[in-house]
This record gives C-alpha cells, sequence and structure tokens, in this order.
C-alpha cells in the first residue's frame, strides 16, 4: 500500500512544510505555536486506537489501553491549553492604540 | 462496503490537510484563534473515522480509555494558571511521547507473540496478518526509544516546572554513563530489529529507553526547560511519524513529520534567542562552570514607591519590561492599570519583552495579553533596544537575567553573549524586585548597582499596587 519510496517522498515534503511554516514567525506566537504542535501530534491517539483495536491478549490490551489514554489526554489536553493562549491575542481598542508609538 | 475504506482514507487527508492549514493560520497573531480550530475539526474527524475502521476490535475499551483520557486532560487544561502553561504543554507532550511509545510496545509484542506461536518455522507468517519487514521493524523501534525518551524526559521537565525537582542531578562521569545507557538501548534495539523478538528483551529495551529520558533531563537546569520541552515536542513528532509508517496511517506520518520539523526549528530559534547552542543545553554545565563571580562595585539605592509614580507621570517615554517575576506575582493586571493611568497622563507606554522573558518565548506576550494589554503596545527587544537612549523611565519589574548587562561587558559571565535588554541606556531605571538575591540563573546583576537604577523593593503585585495608588493621588 505504502512502499517505502512514496513513504519517503511524504516524509520529505511534510518536513519541509513543517520547517516553512515556522520559518516566519514571530517571537510572540512561538510558545502558542509549540502548544499547537504538542496538539497536532495528538494524532498519535488514532495509532492507539489502531493498536488497541488489533490487540489479542490481556497485556497486549492493557499496553494499547494506556497508549489511548495517554494519546486522547495529549489531544485533548493539547487543544484546550492552546485554544486559552490564543483567546488573548486581539489588538488594542482604539482609544488605547493611539498612544502607542 | 467497499467504499468505507476510500472515506476513511479521505478523513486522514482531510485531517493532515486541516492540520498544516490550521498550524499555518496559528503563525500569524490575526488568524491564530481560527488555526486551533481547524486543527481540532482535523483531529476530531480523523478519531471519528478510526471509529469506523471495519477491523477495529476492543471498540468498548477504546471509547473507555479515550472518554477518560480526554475529560482528565480537558479538566486540568481548563483550570490550570496561565503562568504554569509552560509545564502543563511539557506534561501533555510527554503523554504524547508515551502513547507514541505504547503504539511501538504493542506492535512489538504483538510480532513477538506471533513468532512465538510459529518458533518452528521461525517466519513471520501467522494468522495472516502483515508481516513485519526489516523497515517496519526499524520503524517500530526507533520511534518506540524516541517516543519513551520524550514520555520520561517530558515528565521530569513538567516536575522541575512545577517545582517538585529543584535541584540539578549531578554526578562525574554523568555524560559516559548516560551515554552507555543509550547504547545499551541501541544495541537491544538492534537485536529486536534482527529477529530475537523475545518479550524479556523488548522490556528491558524500554526500561533503558525510558531511564535515557530520565538520566538526560536530570542535570538540566530550569532556565533551559523551555528549550528541551520544544526539543521533546519535536521528538514526540517524530515518533508519531514513525509509528505512523509501522500503523501504515498517512495522517499521523504527515502531522507527526510536520511537528517534527516545525519543532526541530522552534527549538534552534529558541536556542538561539538565549544565545546557546542545542547541545549546549543539553550537555553543557550551565551555572555548574561556576567560576570566580565578578565583583561589582557600589551599592544597589532603594526609592520609594510614590517618588517612583511621579518620576514616571512626569516622563515623556517609558517601557517597562516584566519578567516571570511578574508573573508569579500576578502583578500583569496592577501593571496594565498602572500603564493606562500613565497613558492617561499622556505618558508614551510600551512593554518590551526579551525573547526568553517569562518561562518559554512568547510566554510573557501571553501573560500580558492575559492581563488586556493590546500586542501593539508589546515590542520585541530588536525593535526597542534602540529606543532606550530616548526613554526617560525604564521600568524593569520581576525581570533581572536578560537585562544583565554583564551579558556583555564580562566575558566570564555564563550569560556572556545573550543578547539583552539595553535598559541601562535609558536616563533612569526602576528596578522592582522582591530582595537583594540573584536571578533564575544566580547571577550578580549589574544593573542594580548602576548610577541611574533605583530599586523599589517588595512584591511585584505589591509594589504595583503603590505605584498605582501613588500615581492616583497624584491626580487626584
Amino acid at each position: 500500500m505504502l512502499d517505502g519510496f512514496l513513504a519517503l517522498y511524504i516524509f520529505m515534503l511534510a518536513a519541509f512544510t513543517g520547517y516553512e511554516i515556522i520559518a516566519r514567525v514571530p517571537v510572540i506566537l512561538h510558545t502558542p505555536l509549540m502548544s499547537g504542535s504538542n496538539f497536532i501530534h495528538g494524532i498519535v491517539l488514532v495509532g492507539a486506537m489502531i493498536a488497541l483495536g488489533h490487540a489479542q491478549t490481556p497485556f497486549e490490551m492493557s499496553i494499547g489501553f494506556i497508549g489511548v489514554l495517554l494519546g486522547a489526554g495529549n489531544a485533548a489536553g493539547g487543544y484546550v491549553v492552546t485554544e486559552r493562549m490564543l483567546e488573548m491575542f486581539k489588538a488594542s481598542k482604539p482609544n488605547a492604540g493611539k498612544e502607542a508609538k | 462496503m467497499a467504499w468505507l475504506p476510500v472515506v476513511i482514507k479521505a478523513c486522514y487527508f482531510l485531517a493532515a490537510l486541516l492540520f498544516i492549514l490550521g498550524l499555518k493560520r496559528m503563525s500569524s497573531p490575526r488568524s491564530a484563534r481560527g488555526g486551533i480550530v481547524w486543527a481540532g475539526v482535523g483531529m476530531l474527524v480523523a478519531v471519528l473515522a478510526t471509529f469506523a475502521l471495519p477491523d477495529l476490535h476492543n471498540r468498548g475499551l477504546i471509547l473507555a480509555a479515550v472518554l477518560i483520557g480526554v475529560s482528565a486532560a480537558w479538566w486540568s487544561g481548563r483550570r490550570v494558571a496561565m503562568t504554569d502553561m509552560p509545564q502543563m504543554v511539557a506534561l501533555y507532550n510527554g503523554m504524547g511521547g508515551g502513547a507514541a511509545a505504547a503504539i511501538g510496545a504493542a506492535e512489538l509484542f504483538s510480532y513477538a507473540g506471533r513468532s512465538v506461536t510459529l518458533l518452528d518455522g521461525g517466519q513471520f507468517t501467522a494468522n495472516g496478518a502483515d508481516t513485519p519487514g526489516t523497515a517496519q521493524l526499524v520503524l517500530a523501534v526507533l520511534g518506540a526509544l524516541i517516543g519513551s525518551v520524550s514520555f520520561s524526559g517530558s515528565l521530569i521537565a513538567f516536575a522541575k516546572l512545577q517545582g517538585w525537582l529543584d535541584r540539578r542531578f549531578v554526578f562525574p562521569g554523568q555524560r559516559v554513563v548516560n551515554m552507555l545507557v543509550l547504547a545499551s538501548a541501541v544495541v537491544l534495539g538492534g537485536m529486536i530489529v534482527s529477529g530475537q523478538l523475545s518479550g524479556p528483551l523488548i522490556v528491558a529495551f524500554f526500561v533503558l529507553a525510558l531511564l535515557f529520558g530520565l538520566m538526560m533531563t536530570l542535570p538540566i537546569g530550569g532556565a533551559d526547560m523551555p528549550v528541551v520541552i520544544s526539543l521533546y515536542n519535536a521528538f514526540t513528532g517524530l515518533a508519531v511519524a514513525f509509528e505512523g509508517f509501522v500503523l501504515q496511517n498517512e495522517a499521523m506520518i504527515i502531522a507527526g513529520t510536520v511537528v517534527g520539523a516545525a519543532g526541530t526549528l522552534l527549538t534552534q530559534l529558541m536556542a538561539k534567542a538565549m544565545n546557546r547552542s542545542i547541545g549546549n543545553v543539553l550537555f553543557g554545565s550551565f551555572g555548574a562552570a561556576g567560576g570566580e563571580a565578578q565583583a561589582i562595585a557600589g551599592s544597589q539605592k532603594p526609592i520609594e514607591a510614590s517618588d517612583a509614580a511621579v518620576m514616571m507621570a512626569y516622563a515623556e517615554r517609558v517601557v517597562i519590561v516584566p519578567g516571570y517575576g511578574m508573573a508569579v506575582a500576578q502583578a500583569q493586571h496592577k501593571v496594565w492599570e498602572f500603564a493606562k493611568l500613565l497613558i492617561e497622563l499622556g505618558v508614551k507606554v510600551k512593554f518590551a519583552i526579551h525573547p526568553v522573558a517569562g518561562r518559554m518565548p512568547g510566554h510573557m506576550n501571553v501573560l500580558l495579553a492575559e492581563a488586556g494589554v493590546p500586542y501593539d503596545l508589546i515590542a520585541d527587544m530588536d525593535d526597542i533596544n534602540p529606543e532606550f537612549p530616548q526613554t526617560d523611565v525604564a521600568l524593569v519589574i520581576g525581570a533581572n537575567d536578560v537585562v544583565n548587562p554583564l551579558a556583555k561587558t564580562d566575558p566570564a559571565s555564563p550569560i556572556y553573549g545573550m543578547p539583552i535588554l539595553d535598559v541601562s541606556a535609558a536616563k533612569q531605571v526602576i528596578v522592582v524586585k522582591r530582595g537583594k538575591g540573584t536571578g533564575f540563573a544566580g547571577i550578580e546583576n549589574a544593573l542594580f548597582y548602576a548610577d541611574n537604577a533605583r530599586m523599589l523593593y517588595g512584591d511585584g503585585q505589591a509594589a504595583a499596587s503603590e505605584l498605582v495608588a501613588a500615581l492616583k493621588t497624584l491626580e487626584s
């Protein structure tokens, strides 16, 4: 389904995409962005669900269960924290802004 | 139901697209809020699609684990204070690393189980399931290794930032021991890849990998934690991508790789802002080198809040330099109230933020934004430094190392070479500080002894309240 070279191409293009997106980011967004990318690798939840879905022995199932638990925590926690941080970004109201500069 | 797999694949594609677009939107302040929502929709789509996978067993267990994990994290993420965000990011990141490691473990153990049942043949052809190719085994092992290191390392970073672990654990030969632990983990990983899929071997491999993450993070000081967390964030991304290859899941490969690359660059940017290399952060001995602390001539000259308020009320330009001390004292609201009063008096007020103010780059911006400071009043270091000579008063509140002139003048100083905010170039400097102690890095600050500097002793919150009160009596 996914042969080695195709996978390698996906890997290369995705790596460039990630690099380019971050390259022009202002410092004020570094923390929210780290948090946001932390949320995005919460996609590990999907993998953990598949692993638990294929588990057969109780031992494999408990590993898979822990994996899903952790992955769900990563996704949900990452989302909440990022959303709370970004909620605060707003431009100044007109009356406050005119004294700046 | 031949269409179902296609729909699921399409959902994963949509999720990957939404992740990339969401991350792109998050990289600009105007669209950032929408970005996380886009990515969130992508996650929802991917998770729902996974539930629809036809050959998925244990659905009840999966649902239970998802519900428990989501509600626990949602609850903790909602109630945590803004100042504690960095450690929460570390914690959630560690969970992601742990999940990636768990996937690796589950796959390796299931390969091992099948290989035991077919011991006579010595071939992996059990149950009609996929035979693990060498590439798959290598990636499963690599992902598990990186994920485990990220898991235990992030938990240590969390504990350190939370204040549960405030000591640095250093012993002679530490680096050699760490390398030996890593090398043994790699050797065991190699044995697994070469086909020795036995349970005890896999367990030993994971123990060593987790141990390495632990030992690698323990000696790193609190000041460097942001860089470390960012690095582990990239690690987790990479681990997720590798396990994605193992599971043949494109959404995981793309999202994980994007985060791996973005996180690596972000780590470099952070390290650069602190004028340190990543290698130096990980293996350097910051602060441990000690050396001779340069003796500083002069004395710290105190000032009363009322005098400080008058000084600023009649100034033309005031630059406020907030640091983590302000955030800890929860003084950002009071400081903004004070700044608003100054603005009403016609004073030009700006906030100057050092790239590493707070505990992470951008952390201070978030804290100021929480208090309601509009982001166009906030200036970066490069923009504000040329303006200090025209500044009448620089109000340093809870910042220390980022305004220490020794970073420019004393080559023996551990922070030598770190770019700083040139507050000492302002006509007057007022420093709000709790006591006479040293900062986070434990270094004396020459600024406090400068001729144009006055010290306003007190807790950030109390000092800011006094300033506000003094300004109000002045107005009436």
